[in-house]
């Protein structure tokens, strides 16, 4: 069945091939782009993701009221055509308020889940490259740190970085979500290290660091690319269950955490405070999951939804 | 293959020890125990302050590597992790406590690893399908949807349907009705209303879970020679697909389970919070807003202990189930 398949996804893209270029064999960064354009989930989860962006960003431009601004004449009212969201019991506006709360989820989630790439990328390439003692040290630290659930570090370091803005929570959520990554990429550099390119490069007397950035890290792009955006969405769902429960994103800061952790109190008898920036969340989320799952099928087809 | 699960043991126990061990030290270091008596009116003497602080063993004069080892002799020699800020010790909650994670933990993950299994073959079966892209896709959507966010959105459902049935049906705070009394069997019954909406979140969860990694396995498998083998012998369809099939994909299914329970019960603080159960998981939260240095080295113990267990259960259990890799 798994050849079968494979032959079948094989055929499509011959067919390609042919369309655009006869003769010459097409280049591996191509050929993910022509798999991916020919994904109705990537081109949904893009362009949705993108929606979210620009309207985060340009929204509050729109909109009637400001974050902060009070309606004393519509306090705790349902979504209507004045506020789109409704107002909770103050007079807010929670469209103005889940927009703001999805701007600095967005910053965090995708500085937190990038940066997180790259840790994994430098750690895991490094202990993998060199082996030995740098190796063993590098992988108790990141056992160390799997143990315990990422959740409760963070819970136990809240002390540290609460006092300080978003910026120092943001950092935290990078320096403790590389270890699983950080294992895969290593075992990838294993497999690379003694490649004759790579051993070429070492003989040629490359220094260990150029060895890595050279030739290691661009033959493990593609994972650290799925690993980026998935890491975005974990980054996302870290902060916003950290600041609901208190722990993350302090006031008056606002993430859609925090929003959420305020809508809930009231959230039986005014749902919409909860559900409206619930949504936001979760379709935020979706959609970089599918931009994400569409990447992993693009550059090896064998794994995700549609592997086999 | 025992001496290598035994020496894996060994490691993770070195490794939880550690953790425990730092997991003190950055308690110490961060959190202030003598803070909760600074916000007392009126203010108790520092003197009758030093004293409870060094009942507790938490006075912060102490230097933090002599408090750790005190800490260490009294687990190695009393058994004892000390006591909460509350004057309890830390065992006897956590043993409370682990005991409300469990009720609430074990029924929903069980419903929804059988759900997930059985999602996931079907979608392997069918792959591509319309069925196997539902699956497939409203797996994606409850992985989107953060825990907490589950279980309000079920508080609200429930909320409506009480609404508009105009009767409390579905309670949902606490593990029981506060203050109810009545036969066994009303006592039963409202323990069960109460644990509806946890175990509907976690097997939304299990299942999206488990049927990924069941959908993934199970196409490895059917992919495999002795798949064809098995037909060409003149098994019918069904009948080599769960004979040689789904037996074989049940083997890692198995030692997920086991390692996932591990973690399940250490992720499950979210639910407890949200639904109001006096957990453990609520248990480690708060001992870090009050400021517990004891609570929080003896759950983080607790915690690494459990994924210990399910670790090597998992694979001792790998390698008792798949012959392959008993030599």
């Amino acid at each position: 069945m798994t050849a079968l398949n494979e032959t079948v996804v094989e055929a499509t893209l011959d067919d390609d091939l042919v369309i655009t270029d006869a003769r010459r064999p097409l280049s591996r960064n191509k050929l993910v782009a022509l798999r991916l354009r020919s994904m109705p989930r990537f081109w949904v989860g893009i362009s949705i993701f993108a929606l979210i962006v620009l309207w985060a960003f340009l929204g509050p431009i729109l909109a009637q009221w400001s974050p902060t601004e009070r309606d004393a004449l519509n306090m705790g009212m349902g979504p209507t055509l004045r506020h789109w969201f409704g107002t909770n019991a103050i007079g807010q506006d929670i469209y103005a308020q889940t927009l703001s709360g999805l701007q600095k989820s967005l910053v965090i989630g995708l500085v937190a889940g990038i940066s997180a790439t790259l840790i994994a990328a430098i750690v895991g390439s490094t202990a993998g490259y060199l082996g030995g003692g740098t190796d063993k040290v590098i992988g108790w630290v990141v056992h160390l740190l799997l143990v315990v659930p990422a959740f409760f570090i963070f819970v136990l370091l809240s002390p540290l970085y609460r006092g300080l803005s978003w910026i120092a929570l943001t950092f935290f959520l990078a320096l403790f979500s590389w270890m699983i990554m950080a294992q895969v990429v290593r075992s990838q550099t294993r497999s690379l290290r003694n490649r004759d390119f790579v051993r070429a490069a070492r003989y040629m007397g490359m220094p260990t660091s150029g060895i890595l950035r050279r030739h290691i890290i661009p033959n493990i792009a593609s994972l650290l690319i799925i690993d980026a955006t998935l890491g975005v969405v974990a980054a996302i769902m870290a902060e916003t269950s950290l600041s609901y429960f208190g722990f993350g994103v302090q006031k008056p800061e606002v993430s859609l955490g925090t929003l959420l952790a305020d809508g809930t109190s009231a959230a039986l008898t005014r749902p919409w405070l909860f559900v409206f920036p619930a949504m936001v969340l979760i379709i935020l989320l979706f959609a970089i999951s599918l931009v994400g799952d569409a990447l992993r099928d693009a550059i090896d087809p064998t794994s995700g939804v549609n592997r086999g | 293959m025992t001496l290598y699960v035994i020496r894996r043991f060994f490691n993770y126990a070195i490794l939880s020890l550690v953790a425990t061990c730092l997991a003190y030290v950055l308690a110490s270091l961060v959190l202030d125990p003598a803070e909760r008596f600074y916000g007392m009116n009126p203010r108790p003497p520092q003197a009758s302050i030093d004293a409870s602080l060094n009942e507790m063993g938490v006075n912060p004069d102490v230097p933090v590597l002599v408090r750790l080892w005190d800490w260490l002799v009294q687990l190695f020699t009393e058994f004892s992790l000390g006591t909460t800020v509350g004057g309890q010790q830390v065992t006897a909650e956590i043993a409370a406590r682990s005991g409300a994670s469990l009720r609430l933990l074990l029924v929903g993950s069980i419903i929804g690893a059988v759900l997930g299994v059985v999602l996931g073959v079907w979608g392997a079966v069918r792959q591509y399908k319309a069925s196997d892209q539902v699956v497939t896709y409203t797996s994606f959507l409850i992985f989107a949807t953060p825990v907490f966010v589950i279980g309000v959105l079920l508080m609200i459902g429930a909320t409506m349907l009480n609404n508009a049935l105009g009767t409390q049906v579905i309670r949902f705070t606490g593990e029981y009705t506060a203050g109810i009394s009545g036969n066994w069997w009303d006592l039963a019954l409202d323990r069960a209303v109460h644990l509806l909406l946890p175990t509907i979140a976690l097997a939304l969860i299990g299942a999206a879970t488990y049927s990924r990694y069941q959908r993934s396995v199970m196409l490895d498998v059917l992919g495999a020679d002795y798949i064809r083998t098995a037909r060409s012998k003149g098994l019918r369809r069904n009948q080599a697909l769960v004979r040689h099939g789904v037996r074989i994909a049940l083997i890692p299914m198995t030692t997920f389970f086991a390692y996932s329970f591990g973690t399940l019960i250490a992720g499950s603080a979210m639910l407890e919070i949200v639904f109001s159960w006096r957990g453990m998981g609520q248990f480690s939260l708060e001992a870090v807003t009050k400021n517990d240095i004891n609570a929080i080295a003896g759950s983080t113990l607790f915690v690494a202990v459990l994924i210990l267990i399910s670790s090597t259960l998992s694979e001792a259990l790998y390698a008792a189930l798949d012959p392959r890799v008993r030599s």
